[in-house]
């Protein structure tokens, strides 16, 4: 580090952004039910709003790469997220904090309580119950969120509804994500090359 | 010993091909788990359950589950918490690390081109996709499952009210002693939970 040790700690800590990264990603790990998507409101939350680490449309880019790659969708992210801010290092550490909480509470289950004793409690079951329906309210938030930042006009906002519907019916190849990925890259690319021509066909 | 390495090996490939995210991730565990008789199908089912029950990614719950509880099945002699916890780890980290080094890889790769136009168109045209898949996410969830799994009118009446207020409340600022705070969704959804537990569990 070049900061001087004894200088007025006023200065973000470089070890504290390590440990705030590891922080947040823990958070986000402990508090996700029902998946990747559901956790973008929290990880939007946390990155973007709070800490400001990252633009809300770096925030897309990097939900792009971080689904067109295999992988659980939750740790694509924090590693992407990780990478962005310190490298490696960042990302290894955002990693292991979304990865840990789910270990440790699976990793407790497992250990000292059998699948047929938690489906059974009144208890456990009734508080699922309300999480639910409130998961899918959190993924709808950044539905409207993203759509702000893409800047979505007329020209373009029939693309993030072909795609929901088409995804949603789920038949088959034409509702697999990854299509729609490819389809979408192969426009922007075919959009720039079709623009550059028109360019240079005027004189 | 053997069996910990086939253990890896199907992990890492789980991790390769498993595009599209948890639930998809699903089908291609099951192969991998139930076909060579390492879990029961029963028992498949149960981790499935447990894993959407708990917070974490569905891909990382049913990973540490099974990996904990295969060794165990396949051969008595690893019935021990030890030999459970060494499988819980070494599947974990397995589906894992493919993924890790290529979205490593890939955004290396992106930010060395940043500034070219085709990145820059490609991502332009990516934008309106993904908010698409997010939308999409959000609609596959709106189901019976979620919303009256009972089949019970006053039920379902009473998730949507619960999933409009979560909405409201983490979209909307809240004004809050002259400033305007917006909650953040870890708190809908414990209050969400207790919500639950109010209403179905008392």
């Amino acid at each position: 580090m070049q900061n001087d040790k004894h200088s007025i700690p006023s200065t973000p800590q470089e070890a504290n952004i390590y440990w705030q990264l590891f922080a947040s990603f823990f958070k986000i790990g402990a508090f996700t039910f029902g998946g990747g998507w559901a956790m973008i409101s929290i990880i939007e939350r946390e990155i973007v709003d709070k800490h400001k680490w990252i633009e809300r449309d770096d925030f897309l880019d990097l939900l792009a790469v971080a689904q067109s790659l295999p992988g659980i969708l939750a740790v694509n992210i924090s590693t992407a997220v990780g990478d962005k801010l310190r490298g490696i290092k960042g990302s290894a550490i955002a990693s292991i904090g979304t990865i840990l909480p789910s270990f440790l509470i699976i990793l407790a289950i497992a250990i000292f309580l059998t699948p047929d004793v938690i489906k059974g409690n009144r208890i456990i079951s009734s508080i699922f119950m309300g999480i639910r329906p409130a998961v899918v309210a959190l993924i709808v938030a950044p539905v409207i969120t993203s759509a702000k930042a893409a800047k979505l006009t007329l020209k373009t906002v029939w693309i993030p509804l072909i795609v929901a519907l088409m995804i949603s019916i789920d038949v088959g190849f034409i509702s697999n994500p990854i299509l729609y990925i490819f389809l979408g890259a192969a426009g922007g690319w075919l959009y720039l090359v079709w623009s550059n021509r028109r360019l240079k066909s005027k004189p | 010993m053997t069996f910990y390495l086939k253990l890896i090996w199907a992990y890492i490939k789980i991790g390769i091909f498993g595009f599209g995210g948890g639930y998809a991730m699903l089908s291609l565990v099951e192969k991998a788990v139930v076909g060579p008789g390492w879990i029961s199908e029963q028992m498949f089912t149960d981790i499935v359950a447990i894993s959407q029950m708990t917070p974490g990614p569905i891909g990382i719950n049913s990973a540490t589950y099974i990996g904990y509880v295969a060794p165990a099945s396949v051969d008595p002699a690893l019935a021990s918490p030890l030999w459970g916890i060494t499988g819980s780890v070494l599947a974990t980290l397995a589906v894992v690390l493919p993924s890790f080094f290529l979205v490593l890889y890939a955004s290396h790769f992106i930010r060395r081109h940043h500034e070219s136009g085709v990145i820059k168109s490609i991502f332009s045209g990516l934008r309106p996709v993904v908010v698409g898949l997010i939308a999409s996410a959000a609609i596959m969830l709106m189901n019976a499952a979620n919303f009256n799994p009972n089949g019970i009118r006053w039920q379902l009446m009473t998730n949507i009210a619960i999933s409009v207020a979560a909405f409201c409340l983490v979209f909307f600022p809240i004004p809050w002693k002259g400033k305007k705070i917006k909650l953040h969704p870890i708190f809908v959804i414990i209050l969400a939970g207790i919500a639950g537990f109010i209403i179905y569990g008392l």
